[in-house]
């Protein structure tokens, strides 16, 4: 068993920690994240409200915790659906080669060629704004990513004197696909998860942000920040605590990719 | 960019020229949060249009001003018959439209026949109604006939949906304007500004002001930002109350806050369950604390209102505590109507910012009765068409900035699909009343129905917050019709 890295390891932390805090709000937060209290409205941080209240005087705490739940669960979603769809056909370009490869690419490349979150806007402006429709617009621009990923995996693996063997006593090609070259990339598969699950938590909360994501009232990172925007002079907290939850979602899953990359490296084995 | 780069030569090139002494500027550039959907208000409800419109561009015999009064325009002045059936409008002569068309009586008759023909697009057809016959004796009298006597016809001719357009133009207005007014229009850039220029052939007195932009930008940070880095001159409706104490504190700015006509309402479809049972309605006005609303979602600008009528409006009474902030009594309320707890409530919210963030506020209320609401963000457009024109909706927040206009619960087919007998025949004694007396009675139990059927929920009259650059002078203070009449604007040395 190898050490694990300092970064893999604050990775993990991270993540476990954000996990954990989304899984609590399903059952507990400080206050219900939509209670209002008007009275309270944009208190500082104290014992009551520990990161303060915002301008309906909602608990910025219990906001920011249902936040992490909606927007793990948005970035979850749109990851799986781009490696559930990106990856068989990467893997089926892979193993056809030839036309259909081609095609696969270039359809690739095409949908490469459009800047990510520019494609999630015009999605979600088509097919209007809302938690779902975020998924599926982040998802689908995960595809051409997972896709292209398995693929040039798989080519290498292809090579490997296990999947000669594999094919020479007979097994099909779906066969070898599945049982020989998936598990083998996994690896590179799951480090890539980690650094989509990054972006994807940017691209839900810059939704948001711009009205396109989670609807109110249930709260979330990108439109808490939209929401203090206008309040940056009368309670500058109000910005700085959902901007460090991005910032801490967005490192967290970064030194997790950073990490498992290094601690899958063949190359940085028995150091 | 590319705009900025040309400003910057062209300010560069007029340098040595302006050495000697600097002229007065002569421009301004205003902020609107609506873009409006057309620039025909003959021909469309939103208050946007009249915002860039009304006294700019187009002019109507009588005019409405920053005081609410009614005063002469077109019309130089008028008499009334002693039977009150017959008004007669002396109107100025030598009058042009911008397309060279000369206005006379024969427009005026045009233009009220136009907005009475069973295919009139006028969103105030109403206003027009009590109208039996124009008559032209000469070109610069018009001879107004009603069907029954109506106090307040004089000021509704002074409503933006009562403008004189020119003849040759009704086509096109909606894209490019053409009136009698001081400003002429230049270029409507979509999404981003109108633009008009001094008209030079104007009958009456020449505004200071060469050039007028309005600029529509309908979020609250970026109306903030355009306003303190110096893009704007002027923001008479602006979005972020919540930037006011800075922007108070800055000594580039004037900050005003006056009143409006804008009656914020939570619109509900009485033809829809279960909003057809008046305890629902009770139900959710008692739910909602207006206070607290207007705290969270204005900064605490605005008055409560319990009725559709605000306390600037005469004969107004206060009803607000008819239905005191009550989530316990809602509940009961709500129970006794058969409405079950969790029961979701769809509620449209157009762009403004009293929709969007009132809209979370009252979600956050309607909870507390155990009630849910779904918040569907819609575009002005979208609004317009779907609850306005076709009455697509269970419920809606929206601001009626149309002055006085009681007029809207009597509509045979409105929105709100209120159909009360009640109403209808109270309104129809209060147009035909003559007496003062009598008038303030009867709009007094005309607020009162109202309170008692709350068909929608009244929520608050808006403030009108203005910020403008100091050295601004002649903006409106108050808004008693929806207008951003610039003609005496102009800066100070």
């Amino acid at each position: 068993m190898r050490r694990i890295s300092p970064s893999l390891g604050l990775g993990l932390l991270i993540t476990i920690f954000l996990v954990g805090v989304a899984l609590v709000s399903l059952a507990w937060t400080p206050y219900p994240p939509t209670r209002i209290d008007i009275l309270h409205r944009l208190a500082g941080p104290s014992a009551a409200h520990w990161l303060g209240t915002d301008p309906f005087g909602r608990d910025v705490a219990s906001m920011l915790m249902a936040g992490a739940h909606s927007t793990l669960a948005v970035a979850l979603i749109a990851v799986a659906v781009g490696v559930g769809l990106g990856v068989p056909l990467g893997l089926s370009a892979a193993s056809s080669g030839g036309w259909v490869d081609q095609l696969v690419m270039r359809i690739a490349d095409l949908a490469f060629a459009f800047p990510a979150l520019l494609t999630a806007v015009m999605i979600t402006a088509l097919a209007g704004p809302g938690a779902v429709n975020a998924m599926l617009a982040i998802g689908i621009f995960n595809i051409p990513v997972f896709a292209r990923v398995a693929r040039g995996a798989a080519l290498a693996a292809r090579e490997q004197d296990y999947v000669v063997a594999a094919r020479a006593v007979g097994r099909s090609e779906a066969e070898v696909m599945l049982y020989h070259v998936l598990p083998n990339i996994s690896a590179v598969l799951l480090v890539q998860m980690t650094i989509q699950f990054a972006l994807a938590i940017v691209a839900d909360a810059g939704l948001a942000y711009v009205g396109l994501g989670v609807q109110p009232p249930q709260p979330s990172w990108g439109r808490m920040l939209n929401d203090a925007q206008t309040y940056i002079f009368r309670a500058p907290l109000l910005a700085v605590f959902p901007g460090l939850a991005i910032t801490l979602a967005v490192l967290g899953f970064n030194l997790l990719g950073d990490g498992l990359r290094d601690h899958f490296d063949p190359r940085m084995k028995e150091r | 960019m590319g705009r900025l780069i040309v400003c910057t030569l062209a300010a560069s090139l007029a340098l040595p020229f302006a050495a000697g002494r600097a002229a007065a500027k002569d421009t301004l550039t205003l902020g609107m949060v609506l873009e409006p959907p057309g620039l025909d208000p003959t021909a469309g409800a939103a208050a946007a249009i009249r915002e860039v419109t009304y006294a700019n561009i187009y002019e109507g015999l009588v005019r409405i001003d920053a005081q609410g009064k009614v005063r002469p325009a077109l019309a130089a002045s008028w008499t009334i018959s002693p039977d009150g059936l017959a008004y007669t409008f002396h109107l100025h002569s030598g009058v042009r439209f911008h397309d060279g068309a000369p206005f006379d009586c024969s427009v005026v008759k045009f233009s009220y026949e136009r907005a009475l023909s069973p295919d009139s697009t006028n969103a105030q057809k109403g206003l027009f109604e009590p109208i039996a016959a124009v008559a032209c004796p000469d070109a610069t009298t018009a001879v107004v006939t009603l069907k029954r006597p109506t106090a307040s016809f004089l000021f509704d001719m002074g409503w933006g949906d009562a403008v004189m357009l020119s003849p040759a133009s009704i086509a096109s207005d909606r894209t490019n304007p053409v009136g009698t007014g001081p400003f002429r229009f230049v270029r409507w850039v979509k999404g981003d500004r109108v633009e008009l220029e001094r008209f030079s052939g104007y009958w009456g007195q020449a505004p200071k002001l060469a050039r007028v932009t309005f600029r529509f930008i309908s979020d609250p940070s970026a109306a903030a930002a355009a306003v303190m880095a110096g893009d704007l001159d002027a923001f008479p409706n602006f979005p972020a109350p919540e930037v006011l104490d800075r922007l108070k504190a800055d000594p580039r700015f004037s900050v005003v806050v006056g009143t409006t006509e804008g009656k914020t309402i939570l619109a509900l479809n009485n033809a829809r369950k279960p909003f057809d049972d008046v305890r629902v309605r009770r139900a959710l006005a008692m739910a909602i604390d207006r206070q607290g609303l207007i705290e969270g979602a204005m900064s605490g600008y605005g008055t409560p209102i319990g009725a559709h009528y605000v306390p600037t409006d005469p004969g107004y009474i206060d009803l607000v505590s008819k239905y005191p902030y009550n989530p316990e009594a809602a509940k009961k309320l709500l129970a006794e109507a058969g409405v079950k707890p969790g029961t979701t409530i769809e509620i449209k919210l157009p762009p403004p910012v009293y929709a969007r963030r009132g809209g979370e506020l009252i979600a956050a209320y309607l909870e507390q009765v155990g009630l849910k609401a779904d918040l569907v963000p819609v575009e002005w457009a979208q609004w317009l068409e779907g609850p306005f024109r076709n009455g697509d909706y269970a419920a809606t927040i929206i601001s009626h900035t149309e002055p006085r206009d009681l007029d809207i619960f009597a509509r045979e087919k409105y929105y709100f699909n209120y159909k009360s007998e009640a109403y209808r025949s109270l309104f129809a004694q209060y147009q035909a009343a003559t007496d003062p007396t009598k008038q303030t009675e009867l709009v007094g139990a005309l607020q009162r129905q109202l309170a008692d059927d709350e068909p929608v929920v009244f929520l608050f009259a808006l403030a009108k917050v203005g910020v403008w650059n100091a050295k601004l002078r002649g903006m409106w203070i108050n808004s008693p019709i929806p207008a951003n009449d610039v003609t005496g604007v102009s800066w100070a040395e």
